[in-house]
């Protein structure tokens, strides 16, 4: 572990949910409940899971952005979990975010060079105003967009551009580890993997960068990731390898995940097996007792509705959360 | 002969920016009881292709300029889009499920409400029948306490059991074809493979045709026994599904396939992007509309007019080059 660049440990996130004038707290949201992992440097970890499984909130918690119920974040050996807003800056800069909506997350009335330069600015990376330039040209290089579109606004690039203005903003900011929130959930396919290409060149050119990569395309995270963590009601139910997560999927929600996937190959997709699960994933207000997975999965035993398991090595850098499981 | 026959259809929009030609000599057809795949990226005129041949586009801005749609010996788009032939073909004959449910439902009628309607309007059924019917179906999608659900309104429903309320309406009337326009891609993976299947299985029991319309080529490889391959407003390839997806011919078809990543991939495989963006499809030039992006043109490609669709073995494939070789 003491290669990690990010250690999360027992991680919570728990919202209230408040009724009435006086916001009497009713109940609780648990939309991260006891996660664990760590990111490697030069390592992509990937985020993967259905809606509302509570992959935002674990980004949104590291960077800090909320602060945790519980649990602690370890970022380059400092913990942040509960360090002041006034301290938090510097750190935000080593692990910059980049959003799902490259519409909605630039501002309009900007130009994409200073979009881009804005934080080589307020962190003061560069010396003087010459420096300031080449480096902005250099970062629009580094993404592949011609530095003569400075002085452009972001209407005026296409959906992929406009991701990757987003990307140079975030590689100005001389990252340790870049946190991808569904970088490429709103582009088109084709452009998708213009993107995905990009960020993997980057991490080979970039020494040390780390990706956390949140995404609920399975075949995406697991193409751009080296480790993937499978979350399920605010628990990561799986983490392991990307090449094992295929090959040998041991947890019975990750396997549904997988056979539900299908594979463009019609020789392939003729001899694979369907999972079907019962009903739709429970409200995260209100999760099931026991294993929160439990009213849903194939393999349920009486056990299951009583034990909430936690996530256990069952060796060779594999981990699951499911007492059906033989280790 | 197929059940329904499309020939040539164009469907252009009247836009400030100018004429988008959104669908522009489209042809396909489906047979009884098969499953089909129209594919293609946001903007290449799936929708309104589907749309077209049930006079669902709003004129203006758009306009079905030509072609044919031969349904049962019959042109639809000889009928008024708002007469009795129409009406009665639109839910009846031919159903649609659109991405999202809000769309397709009104929310302020309960779900009995509208599943009765069509009972009524397409099968004169009484009250009582009514009931006993749209019952029926919300039970064979998979709804849970059927009889009291039954009076509910869609907001009441979370999203993917207002899909699965859609699926019910669609086939209330037991339609020859159901079109499936991107049914699944608001709600998650597991909920997409329970919709899917749940189509599938209803499709086979009641001899409907299948329409399947996605960006998804797993989707279509899973499902559908041919497939249509669109850019551009124009269909680029087709054939049956162990055709295409064996042995791929149109540039772009084959672009498609290796820029996604697959979930059984090896470990380091590179993905190869489609270069260059998708066209607006306002003011196109006459040549092929893939060539800024095509990594096979030849100079015949810049030179002559967007290709004809050609047979090669088993499929057509609009494309002067011989990408085979
Ligand atoms: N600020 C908040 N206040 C209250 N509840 C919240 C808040 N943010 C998130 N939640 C709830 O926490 C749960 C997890 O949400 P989160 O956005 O982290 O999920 P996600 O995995 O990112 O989902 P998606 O794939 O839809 O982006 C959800 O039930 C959500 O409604
Ligand atoms: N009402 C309209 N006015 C002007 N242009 C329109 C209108 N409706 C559709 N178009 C244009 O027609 C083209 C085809 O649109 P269509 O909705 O059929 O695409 P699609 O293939 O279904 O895409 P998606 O995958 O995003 O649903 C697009 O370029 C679109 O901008
Ligand atoms: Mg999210
Ligand atoms: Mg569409």
């Amino acid at each position: 572990m003491d290669d990690a660049l990010l250690i999360v440990k027992g991680l919570k996130m728990y919202f209230p949910v408040t009724r009435g004038l006086l916001r009497r707290k009713i109940a609780e949201v648990k939309a991260v409940d006891n996660v664990s992992f760590d990111v490697k440097a030069g390592e992509t970890l990937g985020l993967v899971g259905e809606t509302g499984c509570g992959k935002t909130t674990t980004g949104r918690c590291i960077l800090r952005l909320y602060r945790p119920t519980a649990g602690q974040i370890i970022f380059e050996g400092l913990d942040i979990s509960y360090l002041h807003e006034s301290k938090i800056r510097s750190i935000r800069r080593k692990m910059p975010l980049i959003f799902q909506d490259p519409y909605s997350s630039l501002d309009p009335r900007q130009s994409a060079g200073s979009i881009v330069g804005e934080p080589i600015k307020f962190h003061g990376l560069v010396s003087n105003k010459k420096e300031y330039k080449e480096r902005v040209a250099d970062l629009f290089r580094m993404v592949g967009l011609n530095p003569d579109m400075m002085n452009r606004v972001p209407h005026e690039f296409s959906g992929g551009q406009r991701q990757r203005i987003g990307i140079a903003r975030a590689l100005a900011c001389e990252p340790s580890m870049i946190v991808c929130d569904e970088p490429i959930s709103a582009l088109d396919v084709s452009i998708q993997s213009q993107i995905i290409n990009l960020l993997e060149e980057l991490q080979d050119r970039v020494e040390g960068l780390s990706y956390l990569f949140i995404a609920h395309d399975l075949s995406v995270v697991r193409h751009i990731s080296n480790r993937v963590a499978v979350m399920y009601l605010g628990r990561i139910v799986e983490l392991t390898e990307s090449k094992k997560l295929y090959d040998n999927p041991l947890h019975p929600y990750t396997q549904a995940l997988i056979s539900a996937i299908p594979i463009p190959d019609r020789a392939v997709e003729k001899h694979r097996k369907q999972i079907i699960l019962r009903g739709e994933v429970p409200s995260p207000l209100n999760p099931p007792d026991g294993c929160h997975f439990h009213p849903r999965c194939p393999v349920a035993i009486p056990d299951c509705s009583q034990i909430l398991p936690p996530l256990v090595d069952v060796g060779d850098s594999h981990q699951v959360a499911c007492i059906r499981v033989k280790h | 002969m197929a059940l329904l026959t499309v020939e040539n259809l164009k469907t252009y929009f009247h836009t400030d920016f100018g004429l988008v030609k959104a669908v522009d000599g489209v042809s396909y057809e489906i047979n009884e009881k098969e499953i089909i795949g129209i594919v293609g990226e946001s903007g290449c005129g799936k929708s309104v292709s589907q749309l077209s041949t049930l006079q669902l586009i709003t004129s203006p801005p758009g306009q079905i300029v030509d072609g044919k749609v031969i349904f049962e010996g019959r042109d639809l788009l000889q009928f008024s889009a708002n007469g009795s032939e129409m009406r009665s073909i639109r839910g009846g004959q031919i159903a649609i499920i659109f991405q999202e449910p809000m769309t397709s439902l009104n929310p302020t009628l309960s779900v009995f409400q509208q599943i009765g309607e069509m009972l009524e309007l397409h099968l004169k059924m009484d009250k009582e029948m009514q009931r006993k019917h749209s019952i029926e179906l919300l039970k064979q999608v998979g709804i849970p306490d059927a009889e009291r659900r039954i009076d509910d309104y869609p907001h009441q429903f979370s999203g993917g059991m207002r899909q699965r309320v859609m699926i019910a309406m669609a086939l209330s009337c037991n339609p020859k074809i159901l079109i499936a326009d991107e049914p699944t891609t608001a709600v998650d993976v597991t909920t997409q493979a329970q919709l899917l299947a749940l189509m599938q299985n209803l499709v086979n029991q009641y001899n409907t045709s299948l329409i399947i319309v996605t960006h998804n080529l797993g989707v279509v490889a899973r499902y559908a026994e041919r497939i249509y391959v669109m850019y551009a407003g124009r269909i680029v390839e087709s054939g049956t599904c162990d055709d295409i997806f064996n042995q791929p011919k149109h540039p772009y078809t084959i672009g498609l396939l290796k820029c996604v990543p697959r979930l059984d991939e090896a470990e380091g495989t590179k993905l190869v992007p489609i270069e260059g963006l998708p066209p607006n499809l306002i003011n196109m030039p006459s040549t092929c509309a893939f060539l800024p992006r095509c990594p096979y043109s030849i100079d015949k490609c810049r030179e002559e007019v967007w290709p004809p669709l050609k047979r090669v073995n088993g499929q057509y494939v609009s494309c002067y080059v011989d990408t085979r070789r």
